[in-house]
């Protein structure tokens, strides 16, 4: 690849509660680095028994939950007889509340490919490791390139009616500028938190509240034709 | 009292028997402590010592124990539904109804197994954007969050096998909106149906191709995969602690 280096650098990067340090140390004299000694516990017993509580408390928890509620059982699978709506297991009901407003080769095989593929190459795409806060740099420029993706993204989903991907989308954005325009030294509390975030934290945080909008929404909030109902009442 | 019985659990550790099944013998020193971990086929996948910020609740919440927890739960009551049930349709719902009426217990045993299967893709993504958001996924356990995202998928496939199999209403018309996504692949997407199908439509064969996936293939693929993941927790430097300064000791 590249020439081979002739140092590493170790950063330490808790500046909250230490002054940043940066430490060459050129690899021909090769100093011994003492790092602080940290607790440390025996696995067996300490870890062992605060995994078994753990999954004994979940484990209590589904067997109450398995006593007061019974699993759905409908009658004999009929091919001639199709329910409306047909829906998939909630996990998968945000996808198809996306099949609602796109063809399935984007809903179905597009979407879920990328997001896959997005979520496998998060750890190597990840060059900013020290997080570094998405507005600390280039803010104009950035921002520019922001706003023209945000504006395009929120076309897209209006062109193919997608108002439900459209409000969270919107949300995140808010969230986002406001963080762009917090100054990272007089802020304090929530807006100093988000000056801090990296792009990646804003991606994921979007995917998220995406995957949780939709998939509430087609769990509970839609009905025959896949209309919108409410859960406690039925059809609008 | 108490000390007789501590006395007679130490005489049963010490004996030849006890020792030639379990290769690290009584006491409670350090050495002790790490022989019980090390000298086990099982327990060696993890490390002998954990730093103790990465024990703490705060850490992982949990969440990765409770997720193999639910998938413990899932083969136990897994391998006790496989006694009552038949891949074949319409015997398949037909056995639902048994465990629902004649089957002791067998309501309670197909509750569990269901509820602890929610919980498990709930966990599962929850564990995903713990170890997300703690920034924990970052060198040098990139490929280790590859492996947890195969196990997202392996768990979504296991949870989407398995909702077939009571052959009830709610199962086909649910397996049959999944697998009419399958189709929309370009080009071969009818092939592709067809081959996770076994026909055109879900059918008895769809049901068999199900069950196997379902009890056999992805159970062990899972196995295999939680295996690597837990191995690699170890041999990546044990559970992330939170700042990279104290990385650097761990590798």
């Amino acid at each position: 690849m590249s020439t081979p280096k002739d140092f590493t650098v170790v950063l330490d990067s808790d500046a909250r509660k230490t002054p940043r340090r940066i430490a060459f140390i050129t690899k021909r004299t090769s100093p011994q680095v003492r790092v602080k000694d940290e607790e440390r516990v025996m696995t067996y017993p300490e870890v062992f028994f605060r995994a078994v509580v753990a999954v004994e408390a979940l484990a209590i928890a589904l067997v109450v939950t398995a006593l007061l509620w019974d699993a759905p059982l409908e009658g004999l699978a009929d091919p001639m007889h199709t329910p409306n709506p047909a829906k998939a297991p909630w996990y998968f009901l945000g996808l198809q509340e996306m099949l609602h407003y796109f063809p399935p080769v984007v809903a179905g095989v597009l979407v879920p490919g990328l997001v896959v593929m997005a979520l496998i190459v998060i750890p190597y795409f990840n060059i900013n490791i020290e997080a570094e806060g998405m507005w600390t740099k280039n803010k104009s420029r950035r921002l520019r390139i922001f706003g023209i993706v945000v504006v395009l993204f929120c076309i897209f989903l209006a062109v193919f009616h997608v108002w439900v991907a459209l409000v969270p989308t919107l949300i995140i954005a808010a969230l986002m500028y406001v963080a762009s325009q917090a100054d990272p030294q007089s802020a304090t509390g929530f807006r100093r938190s988000l000056v801090r975030k990296p792009l990646s934290y804003w991606i994921m945080t979007w995917f998220l509240f995406e995957l949780v909008v939709l998939t509430v929404i087609g769990t509970f909030f839609r009905g025959p034709g896949w209309s919108w109902v409410l859960p406690w009442k039925g059809a609008l | 009292m108490a000390n007789t019985a501590d006395q007679l659990v130490d005489q049963v550790r010490e004996s030849r028997i006890w020792r030639s099944i379990f290769r690290s013998g009584k006491g409670d020193s350090n050495l002790h402590k790490s022989l019980f971990v090390q000298q086990n086929v099982f327990l060696h996948l993890f490390s002998i010592k954990a730093r103790k910020r990465t024990v703490e609740f705060s850490a992982t919440w949990y969440l990765g124990a409770m997720t193999l927890g639910t998938f413990m739960i899932l083969v136990i009551t897994g391998v006790l539904l496989m006694l009552y049930y038949h891949p074949s349709a319409p015997q398949a719902y037909a056995d639902m109804k048994d465990l629902q009426y004649v089957v002791s217990s067998g309501v309670f045993l197909r509750n569990l197994h269901r509820w602890s299967a929610h919980a498990m893709v709930f966990l599962v993504f929850a564990h995903m954007f713990k170890v997300f958001y703690r920034g924990a996924y970052r060198a040098p356990r990139e490929f280790n969050w590859v492996i947890g995202v195969v196990l997202l998928l392996v768990t979504l496939l296991l949870s989407y096998t398995g909702y077939l199999l009571p052959w009830d209403q709610l199962a086909y018309w649910a397996v049959t909106v999944g697998s009419n996504i399958a189709s929309a692949v370009p080009l071969m997407g009818a092939k592709i149906r067809f081959l996770m199908l076994g026909g055109t439509a879900v059918n008895a064969n769809a049901l068999l191709r199900f069950y196997v996936l379902h009890c056999v293939i992805l159970p062990l693929t899972a196995l295999l995969f939680i295996t690597v993941h837990f191995w690699r927790v170890r041999k990546d430097g044990g559970i992330y602690a939170g700042d990279h300064s104290s990385e650097r000791s761990e590798r």
